[in-house]
Formats: structure tokens, sequence, C-alpha cells
């Protein structure tokens, strides 16, 4: 399992596919939140989101925040408090639109993805990586600013860009090539559980 | 002499409760990062290593910055014993513990999660219809107040399961749903964490009881020796499963297994399952009928 640095958003697809399930990655730049509420309002109800999202990470989040000042038309900044990842499972069905109209190149979450996410990703160039739910004292350290907010009016649930530095450890759960995790340990769990049942 | 008011205890359980949410969702119990550590300790693969020592990081992170030790502040549910003759009616003893819910979220703050369940339009403070939640019991020939608050996130709530098996399922068809519930689970709810199963009674007071369950002390075990053995059997079985830390695959799926049990109908054999999270956040007080408060007397 090989060690690797990226920084996103990416410009090269070899960054993705240089990427194996199980390896840890440690990521650097800019990365975009982004919940439930955001991506029914993308596909659901058609709106474009306010955001260049080509190349993107996107992070399953909906962060504690302060807001610290607001613009002249209303617009406002926010400091973190605590930020950190929810569970992926619930989005699912937006990875292969995610990937196809807008470019994203890798979604991070906890718990991981179910098989359906398996063919997009492979097809468009895509990873999930699996981060350690719950670790948000450790995450928010290394989100060094609120960058942009767009859609307050879903507030926590907005579309957050983020600077980060050393955002990590994260784990390659589903690969560009086909392989997930979580699809593998569900299998062979399924197995081990019949032998159980067994000797019950 | 001053003359305790009803109206200061109330202030004082308010008190308590914004106190008891904050420092719960801060500060994790003892027994719970000795748990961890211990998993730490035992587990062999390389991901469930990354894992387990990225949450050592992160508890010492929460520590030393007095930061949140994750950022989902849940549903904060709470479990009150109250004395016969502790001064404050439980009416009162829920608005205190609502308004310092309420309080702790405004004053901190803390993300607010809680909404309208259909139009999912955000109804306060952490506070709402019907919430917070609170368990109660009562105990006779007594006047104090215990009061235990634990956050309750949703990835590891939304990985809650019920199965109304059969007498004839027996002891092995709890057993099988339980299996299956946390391999089905799998990295959703967090693990490695604590498994509450419910058993007995009626559907609603299996859940019930399995969110008693999770809410206990990390290894305690019941005291019906059936019910404790059938923990013992259940916690080894659940690391047999090979789930691992945060589902990526390993020796450690889970902390523990607790059980509460509750008598049944002979034709019922409700089953429940409610997942705890790793970050087990939990505290607790006990108020005295005087209103003073003692922290972290657990019960």
């Amino acid at each position: 399992m090989a060690r690797h640095e990226v920084t996103f958003p990416i410009t090269d697809p070899a960054e993705i596919l240089k990427l194996r399930a199980g390896d840890e990655v440690t990521v650097q730049g800019h990365i975009i939140g982004i919940r439930d509420r955001t991506q029914i309002r993308i596909f659901d109800q058609g709106i474009d989101p306010p955001m260049n999202l080509s190349g993107a990470f996107l992070l399953h989040t909906a962060p504690n925040v302060r807001k610290v000042s607001e613009d002249a038309e209303g617009r406002g900044t926010y400091e973190k408090i605590c930020i950190g990842t929810t569970t992926s499972a619930r989005m699912v069905r937006f990875t292969e639109p995610l990937g196809a109209h807008y470019g994203v190149r890798a979604i991070c979450g906890k718990g991981g993805f179910p098989d359906e996410a398996i063919e997009p990703m492979e097809r468009l160039g895509m990873v999930y990586f699996a981060i350690v739910g719950g670790a948000a004292a450790l995450e928010t350290t290394q989100i060094e600013e609120i960058e942009e907010v767009a859609w307050e009016e879903l507030m926590p649930e907005c579309l957050w860009k983020f600077r980060v530095k050393d955002f990590g450890p994260l784990t390659v759960g589903i690969d560009a090539h086909g392989n997930s995790l979580y699809h593998d340990v569900q299998e062979s769990a399924q197995e081990k559980l019949k032998e159980l049942f067994a000797r019950l | 002499m001053s003359t305790v008011t009803t109206t200061d205890i109330q202030h004082a359980v308010e008190d308590a409760a914004a106190h008891l949410y904050v420092w719960a969702l801060k500060d994790i119990p003892q027994d719970l990062r000795d748990a961890l550590a211990a998993a730490k300790d035992r587990e062999t693969s390389v991901t469930g290593q990354r894992v387990l020592q990225t949450i050592h990081r992160n508890v010492n992170i929460a520590d030393d910055q007095k930061n949140l030790v994750c950022q989902d502040t849940g549903i904060a549910v709470y479990t009150c014993r109250v004395g016969e003759h502790f001064p404050l009616h439980p009416a009162r003893i829920y608005e205190a513990l609502r308004d310092g819910t309420a309080r702790a979220t405004v004053e901190h703050p803390l993300r607010s999660n809680a909404v309208h369940t259909i139009t999912r339009e955000n109804t306060g403070p952490n506070i709402g219809h019907r919430l917070p939640i609170v368990h109660w019991e009562f105990i006779a020939d007594w006047d104090g107040l215990d009061v235990k608050c634990v956050p309750k996130g949703s990835g590891s709530e939304n990985m809650s399961f019920l199965k109304m098996c059969v007498p004839a399922d027996g002891v092995k068809g709890i057993k099988q749903f339980v299996l299956e519930s946390i391999v089905g689970a799998g990295g959703k709810p967090c693990p490695p964490g604590i498994v509450g199963v419910g058993i007995g009674g009626s559907a609603d007071y299996a859940m019930y009881l399995a969110k008693e369950a999770i809410a206990r002390p990390i290894g305690t075990r019941n005291a019906d020796p059936i019910v404790a053995q059938l923990e013992d059997e259940l916690y080894g079985l659940l690391n047999e499963t090979g789930i691992g830390p945060m589902g990526l695959g390993g020796d450690v799926t889970v902390l523990q297994c607790h059980i509460e049990h509750a008598d049944t109908h002979m034709t019922l054999n409700p089953v429940a399952v409610n997942y705890q999270c790793w970050a087990a956040r939990r505290a607790s007080v006990h108020v005295d009928a005087q209103g003073n408060l003692e922290f972290d007397r657990e019960f």
C-alpha cells in the first residue's frame, strides 16, 4: 500500500489513476464541502452550483462555524469551530452526475459508498477517499480557512470552499480501476457470517 | 437562612444540562479511552491501525484545544433517575433540560441539527417538538436526581434495526439478527463502537432498551447472568466478522456489546439493535434536593 500526496483541484487525470484501493493519501490545496441538501438542490432542483467543481475534491460535511461578518449584500464570512465528515452512503446517487456533468474527481466521506459507485468511478476516473469518521477535532486543525460559502440559506448544508494543509490520513476506499475495499470487506464478512451461523 | 425554592432547583438542573451537553461532546469518558487504547493494541490490519491511531490523535487534539471530538452534536438524549422526594416535578425537569440544551447550543455555539421531520426546516437550537429526548426512571424512598446526557450522532443512529423474531427463532434468531445488522451496517456507524441490544418487552420497548444499553459504561455486564453470557458471546462473534475500524477491514469491529432485557409475551421475541459510534459521548451529574451539582457520578 503506497503513500501519496495530491493537490486539489487536479488538472491531470493521472493523479487519480495512480491511486489504488488501500493506499494512504494526504491532500493539499482546496476542497469543497457539500452535503445532502446541497446536492438535492443541484440535481433534483436543477440549479447549477455557483462554484467550479472541475477536478475538485468534495467533502461530505456540515460544519460547526461562527459568522464573523457580513457584506453589503448580506453574504457572510465564517470561521471554523469544528469541521468533520458525515456518512457518504446517503448521497451515492449523485456520484455519476457529479463526475459526468461537473468534472468532480474525488469524493471524501466516511463509511463508504455501496457498489453502485464502482462503475461510474471507473468510467469517469474518480476516487472515493475514506476519512476517519468522528475525528473532527483533527480535521479542523487541517482546514486552514473557510475561503468561500455559497447558498448560506441551506446552513449548515451550504457549499463550502476550504483551504487545507496536510488533510488526512485518507484511505483510498474505491479507486478508478474498479476496486472497492467496501465491496471486498462485505464479501468476506458475508462468507464469515455463514460460518458463524453454522456454529450457533 | 435562605430557603432553596423549586425555581432555584430548576435553574440548577438547566445549568447542569447546559454543562453536560458541551462536556459530553468534548471530553469522552475514561472507560471509552481505555477501550480505544486496547483496540489499538490488538488491531493487526494496516488500515485498521491507521484509523485507530487517527482516533487517538483526534481525542488528544480535542483535549488540548478544548474542541468537540466529533462535529455531529447529535440529538441530545437524557436519562433521568428521579427520586420520589426530589423537589422538582418531572415536567419542570424536562423544561430545564430543554432550556439547558438550547442555551449550550446558542452560547458555545454548537451546530443545531433539529429539523421538522417533514419540512426539514430547523426548529431551534437543538430543541423542537419532543426534542430533546428524555428517558425516565423513578426511584422510591430517595430525594435525588441523576441525569446522564448522551448526544447521539446520526451516523450511528441511522444504523438501528428491529426484528420481531418469533419464539421458535429462539436465542439463535437473536444472535443471527445482531450479527447480520452489524455486518450490514459496515463502516457507516463509525466502528468500532458499542452495540446496544434490547430484547423482550414490546417493539417500542426493545428499541428503548437498546438505547439504554449503549449508554452504559463500556464493558459493564447485565445483572442477569444468562443475559451477561449472551453479551460475552455476541461480543466475541461480532469481532470475528472482519468489518474492522471504519468498515475498512480488520480485527476490531466493536468495542463492546451491551444487552438490556425485559420480560415479554409468550408469543413475542423482539430484538432491537442500536449502534453507538466509537465517539461514544456520555456525561452525568447528580443533583441533590438542595440543587447542589456533583458531576461525573456515573450511574
